[in-house]
């Protein structure tokens, strides 16, 4: 969590509003602003996608490369998700190396798909113990207004559906060549993550950043296309009741088919 | 993919092609550009470029508070541009982490953009460019340029002249315009440059190649045309925010009201 | 011709706007005998003047403003306190406490980090720090209300001639607005629908601010809401 002051004022107007059930924006507690997910953007990356959510704008690019495979799992592909939260994103981010909070963006993200198991990583070894093929998402933030979660994993799988992964042959001696064909990644679910903030009894979904820098927590639950929960994180420094948790997961599972189809409204 | 020029010593069929670039350019044509202001809603200015097939974004904040305080100036604000390339923005993909050829191009760019600014006004403030590279296809330090410039005079800040970049080099023993990424690879030379239109002034300089000293001076020239031209579309760009509403209000029954400037003055 | 444009043009920084001598208005500046902008904005040609009316910029302080601003640190006998200026200003204590100061004093107990105040510009000191004052009635610690952030710039066109164009929207929301002139507005309304309409019409005058007759099109619109309304 950011250490940026918070105006009590803001605190204050914010809870004073949500009592009644609306937000500052005059949206409902449940509703999301509008998304715009564009794919296909850039040229040079295996997929990309561009995501606007609400003010929040974040760019997601897929690289696929060949490396070194992790030694205990010699014919597995790797997957590494980074975030990068550029300082044009917002007044108070610096240059630097990953915050926090861009670290637990990354992580949250890429557990989200690694526990779904998007790709079935066992298809994307080349040779056994020295190449395999690897997957870079990067979550590349360019406006902060809230709500990365959300707006970078809607990102990150309308980038991998629409993704034209090149085609590998290996020859006798091992040697990988990149071919000229290209094939769609095979993707084995589709989940999404849905961002619940509590605000003293409140519960709310996607926060601006102002309901970002005033909530008491927020509870990231990533839901597939079965409804099979994926991936949970709890964070800030409060407590949050059994029934709230139920319902959070309630809110999650509810919200993520509605965010799941305009992530793939494109294919 | 664009089909690749043939080599000199390869047969030329008997009705004399004119020499054209990988992409069908003429020697002295700039690659389709776009540019755009105002695109990141926090920051206090903003441009988006595309160059060809090069895409970056700019943020502009300040001028502002610098901290920590012992980098500030007393009697002057600072300056300070930072250019960075998202890992997907080349093939292959590269590390996140900044490198000293960034860090370089961050200085020269600083460089190129200082004299465009009236920096005496704000003592112990910053002013901080974000240039950030989406997609990279060469030339990516003067497109960054040139939309610095744009988030500038878009946030508001005051400028003595716009600044306008554009490089010219020299390719398969020809002096062209705006080299593209495999013209920069394959070429004999590149010279960016950044130029402030009105005033008159070269302020980034660099040559990289094997020229003579006339082809060089060919170059810069060549290169001071291609700015001149870039300028054009970032006015353009700067102007478009106030031609929208200018447009509706024509199609309004005017009311008659002078008050407007008037009170502006005040 | 001496003068290059026409009043109401569009100009970009580095255009010149007369050859030869006449007055620099704002956003102009003099180069080798000749007038230039240094914004992009409106050009107007006045009697002995030329000026640029630019609508972006951060706030310049001007003593004698009155600024909407949140506390952002606390030194010894002062608050630094955030007006969105290219510097940071000062509140001393001795202005807010009648009473000597003593190193023992704990300033929380009258203004905190992440407070907001109304205050007044009374100085600019010699490295031209904004000098704050909250001596006055309708100064000081803000208990109620959002602020709203639009360009400084834009600030006299939500003001209006004469009040003209803040008076209709504070007769017609019937919110109180204290606008300052560092382009933050605070506002407290008695509903949320009142509240959201301030925003609206606000945010309206921000983007059509370099538009004539635009006094009557925000009566309009007002009216045309609150119709909607009933």
């Amino acid at each position: 969590m950011s250490n940026t002051i918070v105006s009590r004022l803001k605190r204050k107007k914010i809870m004073d509003v949500l009592a009644t059930g609306k937000r500052m924006d005059g949206r409902e507690l449940l509703q999301y602003r509008e998304w715009e997910i564009k794919t296909n953007l850039l040229v040079k990356s295996e997929g990309s996608a561009e995501v606007k959510l609400g003010k929040t704008h974040v760019v997601v690019g897929v690289k696929v490369g060949i490396g070194h495979p992790f030694e205990d799992t010699p014919d597995a592909g790797v997957m590494m998700v980074n975030a990068e939260y550029t300082p044009a994103a917002h007044p108070t981010w610096e240059p630097g190396p990953p915050s926090d909070d861009a670290i637990e963006l990354a992580r949250v993200v890429d557990r989200g798909l690694r526990a779904a198991e998007i790709l079935d990583m066992d298809e994307l070894g080349l040779v056994s113990g020295e190449k395999v093929q690897m997957i870079f998402i990067d979550l590349y933030v360019l406006n902060y207004d809230g709500n990365l979660i959300d707006a970078c994993s809607a990102g990150a799988l309308a980038a991998l559906t629409s993704a034209e992964a090149p085609k590998f042959k290996v020859s006798k001696e091992d040697e990988v060549e990149k071919t000229d064909k290209t094939e769609k990644l095979k993707l084995k679910s589709h989940p999404v993550a849905v961002t619940v903030c509590k605000i003293d009894d409140s519960l709310i979904v996607d926060p601006t950043y102002d309901e970002e820098e005033v909530k008491d927590g927020r509870i990231t639950v990533t839901v597939d296309e079965n409804g099979n929960l994926n991936a949970i994180q709890k964070r800030g420094p409060v407590g949050f009741t059994v029934d709230e948790i139920k319902k959070c997961i309630n809110i999650a599972s509810e919200k993520a088919a509605e965010i799941r189809a305009i992530a793939l409204a494109g294919e | 993919m664009s089909k690749k020029t043939k080599k000199k010593t390869t047969k030329r069929k008997s009705s004399k092609k004119e020499w054209a670039r990988v992409d069908g350019r003429k020697p002295d044509e700039l690659r389709p550009l776009i540019i755009e202001s105002g695109v990141i809603p926090n920051a206090d200015g903003s441009a988006y470029i595309e160059m060809g097939r090069n895409k970056i974004i700019v943020g502009v904040y300040g001028p502002r508070e610098m901290h920590p305080k012992r980098f500030s100036k007393p009697n002057s604000g600072v300056l300070r541009c930072r250019y960075h390339m998202a890992p997907f923005s080349v093939d292959p993909r590269r590390s996140p982490a900044p490198s000293r050829r960034d860090q370089e191009i961050s200085m020269v760019m600083t460089d190129a953009i200082e004299p465009a600014l009236f920096l005496e006004r704000y003592p112990r403030s910053v002013i901080d460019v974000y240039a950030e590279i989406i997609e990279a296809d060469g030339g990516t330090r003067c497109a960054s340029i040139n939309a610095a410039a744009v988030a500038l005079a878009d946030a508001g800040i005051p400028m003595k002249d716009l600044v306008s970049s554009c490089a010219a080099g020299k390719y398969d023993g020809k002096i062209v315009l705006d080299l593209g990424d495999y013209e920069d690879k394959k070429g004999e030379s590149d010279v960016p440059v950044a130029y402030l239109p009105k005033i008159g002034e070269v302020t980034l300089l660099q040559m990289e190649g094997i020229m003579t000293q006339e082809e060089t001076e060919k170059c810069i020239d060549l290169a001071i045309e291609g700015c001149k031209q870039v300028y054009e579309a970032q006015k353009e760009a700067l102007k478009k925010k106030y031609g929208m509403v200018e447009e509706a209000e024509e199609k309004e029954e005017e009311t008659g009201e002078e008050e407007t400037l008037e009170e502006e003055e005040e | 011709m001496s003068v290059k444009f026409e009043t109401r043009d569009i100009v970009v920084p580095g255009d010149l706007l007369y050859e030869g001598r006449i007055r620099t208005g704002e956003n102009t500046f003099r180069r080798e005998g000749n007038v230039y902008s240094n914004k992009v904005g409106l050009v107007n040609y006045s009697k002995d003047r030329v000026s640029v009316i630019a609508l972006e910029g951060t706030y310049t302080p001007l003593v004698g403003d009155l600024v909407v601003g949140m506390v952002s640190d606390i030194e010894l006998g002062q608050w630094v306190v955030d007006i969105g200026a290219s510097t940071d200003a000062i509140l001393t204590v001795n202005d807010a406490i009648n009473k000597s100061f003593r190193t023992n004093f704990d300033m929380t107990t009258v203004l905190d980090v992440g407070d907001i105040v109304v205050a007044k510009i009374v100085d600019l000191d010699r490295r031209r720090t904004p000098i704050l004052s909250i001596v006055g009635r309708e100064l000081g610690k803000v208990h109620e209300g959002f602020i709203m952030k639009i360009t400084p710039s834009k600030i006299p066109r939500l003001i209006g001639k004469k009040g003209s164009m803040i008076n209709m929207i504070l007769r017609e929301t019937r919110c109180q607005i204290t606008i300052g002139q560092n382009g933050r507005i605070l506002i407290n309304g008695r509903n949320r629908e009142d509240e959201e309409l301030v925003v609206k019409v606000i945010h309206k005058i921000e983007t059509e601010a370099h538009t004539s007759g635009l006094t009557n099109r925000i009566q309009e619109y007002l009216r045309k809401i609150k119709e909607d309304r009933k």
